[in-house]
């Protein structure tokens, strides 16, 4: 009798293994092809590049296939070629310290002129709204090597500024702008100030812009309505903002190129160096999964303390 | 002006759009002063510019024409965070990303109290809105009444001169709107401080308020005490804006110094109590309260009479509906005693008798 039921449960468990089995099995094959897509678009490449940083360059570009830990090696460090001496990379700190600095920067002038933007964006009335977020999305539509060549006419020595200057007298020698770092903040604050404008805006178009109106009843100056009340509410659209601007400044390389004039490098021009000229794959690739992980810690860092300050004001 | 006013505009207008083709005139050469410690109501319908002269005495707004002055003083150019005057939005506009504490301390804090000051102020605030084990919670973690509740707290914690309330109620579900009726009275009561009060439901205007003043297209019709309002209208709109009114044209006959003889149009003249300035031959309306009149079945004996069209059962009264000729029926309106009321077939001829002393005239 008691065997009896025995089987009978555990017949009806082995049964409901079973469904789950053919669940999980109807689930995979539904998932496959989003995880065929992500394998070849971002998985794969990153494997790859991640095996290749652990070989040996080969003598006319590409890679040979021998274990070696020296592109790693030379990510921080440089080895002499006579005497074999190993010194700090000083070369490829300071192109690190360059883009990160630049980014930050970028990110910076980035949400200064971008906050404003939106909020008088988002404080039009709605037939006028679309027009000027038009405005700020028509620069997309151009490729971006012609607007960085666009303001590289505008800042040279003979440009319109340099003329503009000289013809009001203000100076008598051209400003040297162009082949800066001032060059390529301004190059890339212009191509990447949409990527902050949008997700703000977003954020500004949900606020309920009564509760400045409560706060300003409230005694609350406009510089205190600003940074207690629109700030703190408007802030998943500037984190959001943020990360859209700094990630992709950190790896910019047509930006740098044309306005830096080759002297002034940033992370991705070094790349781009050793995937051609430098002929060191390997070195390439270690770089390359270098700023990952820069970008990956520095976001992790920026969410976390804007999560905290977003906890404390909860109590 | 004596020194219990509290509020004063003078000849206040604002007009919205102003040199564009769409004009908009919000407020037309408005005057109304609120005394000190009076529960004052702006009641109208939507549209008539209650609000717009409450934004103006905020300072959301500043009047195109004329002068705000609190306490006799001009506020008119003040920004809102300079006059001691708060106010409780229709929506509450509570800060989202604070608790209920901090809400209520915002103002203190903005007024540069210390720590220890505004939270003091904010226990006392939350005793007196009873909100008292509900203080660490966010906003949206609290119902549409307790909001109500932390909105009046909040607007009440820095103890302004004048507390603004822009429909503070309607959100609320009808049970709640009475308590809080309740409530805000209680509130002022035991704060001592004037409440302006935005509303377009007579009811509440009447039963709260202890001057109301009824505004149509950006004008103050009529200015009193709700007793006054309601049974001496001056004006056709704000007798048919509050309570139901019968309309009856009618022509001055004669008129002396304490009474006035009118002609109905059925022909019939009557006799009514009126104060002086009433033109012989003038077009007057006569206005009548449905629960002033009586019906009366010997109709012969009356001066109003029709037939009997509607008999509407509605609990503590019955309303019947007379055809006297006229576009629109007159309503009259009887409580039923004992839970009782006497039948009366339709169809039926039946008089309308009415209290002279109860009719008010209003001259067209």
């Amino acid at each position: 009798m008691s065997a009896e039921q025995d089987s009978s449960t555990e017949s009806f468990e082995s049964l409901e293994a079973h469904a789950y089995q053919l669940e999980v099995r109807r689930n995979l094959l539904l998932s496959t092809p989003a995880l065929i897509v992500l394998f070849c678009a971002a998985s794969g490449p990153l494997l790859i590049m991640l095996v290749f940083s652990f070989l040996t360059p080969g003598d006319y570009g590409g890679i040979k296939w021998q274990f070696s830990t020296e592109a790693w090696f030379q990510v921080a460090f440089y080895r002499d070629i006579f005497d074999e001496t190993v010194s700090i990379a000083d070369a490829h700190l300071s192109i690190f310290w360059r883009s990160v600095k630049l980014s930050f920067l970028t990110t910076l002038v980035a949400f200064v002129l971008g906050f404003p933007t939106a909020y008088f964006i988002a404080t039009r009335s709605p037939e006028t709204r679309n027009l000027w977020l038009f405005l700020v999305t028509i620069p997309f539509w151009t490729n971006l090597l012609i607007r960085t060549f666009a303001i590289l006419e505008i800042i040279r020595n003979q440009g319109l500024v340099n003329n503009v200057l000289i013809a009001l007298g203000v100076i008598d020698q051209p400003l040297d702008m162009l082949y800066t770092d001032i060059a390529i903040l301004l190059g890339m604050t212009y191509v990447y100030i949409p990527l902050m404008i949008l997700p703000i805006y977003a954020s500004m178009e949900r606020f309920d812009f009564q509760l400045v109106e409560a706060a300003y009843d409230l005694y609350a100056t406009r510089w205190r309505v600003l940074v207690r009340v629109i700030v703190p509410l408007v802030k998943p659209g500037v984190i959001a903002g943020s990360i859209l601007v700094f990630v992709p400044s950190l790896g910019a390389y047509v930006t740098p190129r044309v306005l830096g004039g080759g002297k002034h490098l940033m992370i991705g021009n070094l790349i781009e160096l050793q995937f051609g000229q430098g002929r060191n794959w390997p070195l390439g690739a270690a770089l390359s999964l270098s700023l990952l992980v820069i970008v990956m810690v520095a976001l992790i860092f920026y969410v976390r303390s804007a999560q905290k300050e977003g906890g404390a004001h909860g109590h | 002006m004596s020194d219990d006013v509290a509020v004063e505009a003078r000849g206040v207008s604002k007009i919205f759009g102003a040199s564009t083709d769409q004009e908009v005139r919000a407020l037309d050469h408005v005057s109304v002063s609120i005394a000190q410690n009076e529960f004052f109501t702006l009641l109208g319908p939507s549209g008539c510019g209650k609000t717009t002269l409450l934004r103006l005495i905020a300072g959301f707004e500043h009047p195109t024409d004329g002068a705000i002055l609190l306490e006799g003083k001009d506020i008119s150019a003040l920004p809102p965070f300079q006059r001691p005057v708060n106010t409780v939005f229709q929506n509450y506009a509570l800060f989202p990303h604070m608790t209920v504490a901090q809400n209520i301390g915002f103002g203190l804090e903005m007024q540069g109290q210390s720590k220890d000051e505004v939270a003091n102020t904010v226990g006392a605030m939350l005793v007196l809105v009873k909100m008292e084990n509900l203080k660490n919670r966010r906003i949206d973690q609290i119902s549409g009444g307790q909001q109500q509740r932390v909105a009046l707290a909040r607007a009440l914690a820095p103890r302004p001169k004048v507390l603004l309330l822009d429909e503070p109620l309607s959100a609320l579900d009808l049970k709640l709107r009475k308590e809080m009726q309740v409530e805000l009275k209680r509130l002022q009561h035991e704060t001592g401080i004037t409440f302006i009060f935005v509303t377009h439901d007579q009811e509440e205007a009447l039963t709260m308020s202890d001057r109301v003043a009824v505004m149509n297209e950006g004008r103050i019709l009529q200015v009193g005490a709700p007793h006054e309002i309601y049974n001496r209208p001056n004006d056709r709109f704000v007798a048919d804006f509050i309570g139901d009114t019968n309309f009856m044209p009618a022509e001055v006959i004669e008129h002396d110094e304490s009474e006035v003889r009118i002609r109905l149009p059925s022909g019939i003249e009557i006799t009514i109590p009126a104060p002086p300035g009433l033109p012989q031959g003038s077009e007057v309306t006569l206005a009548i309260r449905p629960e002033q009149a009586r019906i009366v079945t010997d109709a012969d004996a009356i001066s109003i009479q029709g037939s009997l069209t509607d008999e509407i059962y509605i609990g503590t009264d019955t309303q019947y509906r007379v055809d006297i000729g006229m576009t629109s029926p007159f309503v009259v309106r009887v409580q039923n005693a004992n839970g009782e009321r006497a039948r009366i077939p339709l169809g039926s001829r039946v008089g309308i008798a009415v209290d002279p002393r109860t009719i008010q005239i209003l001259q067209d």
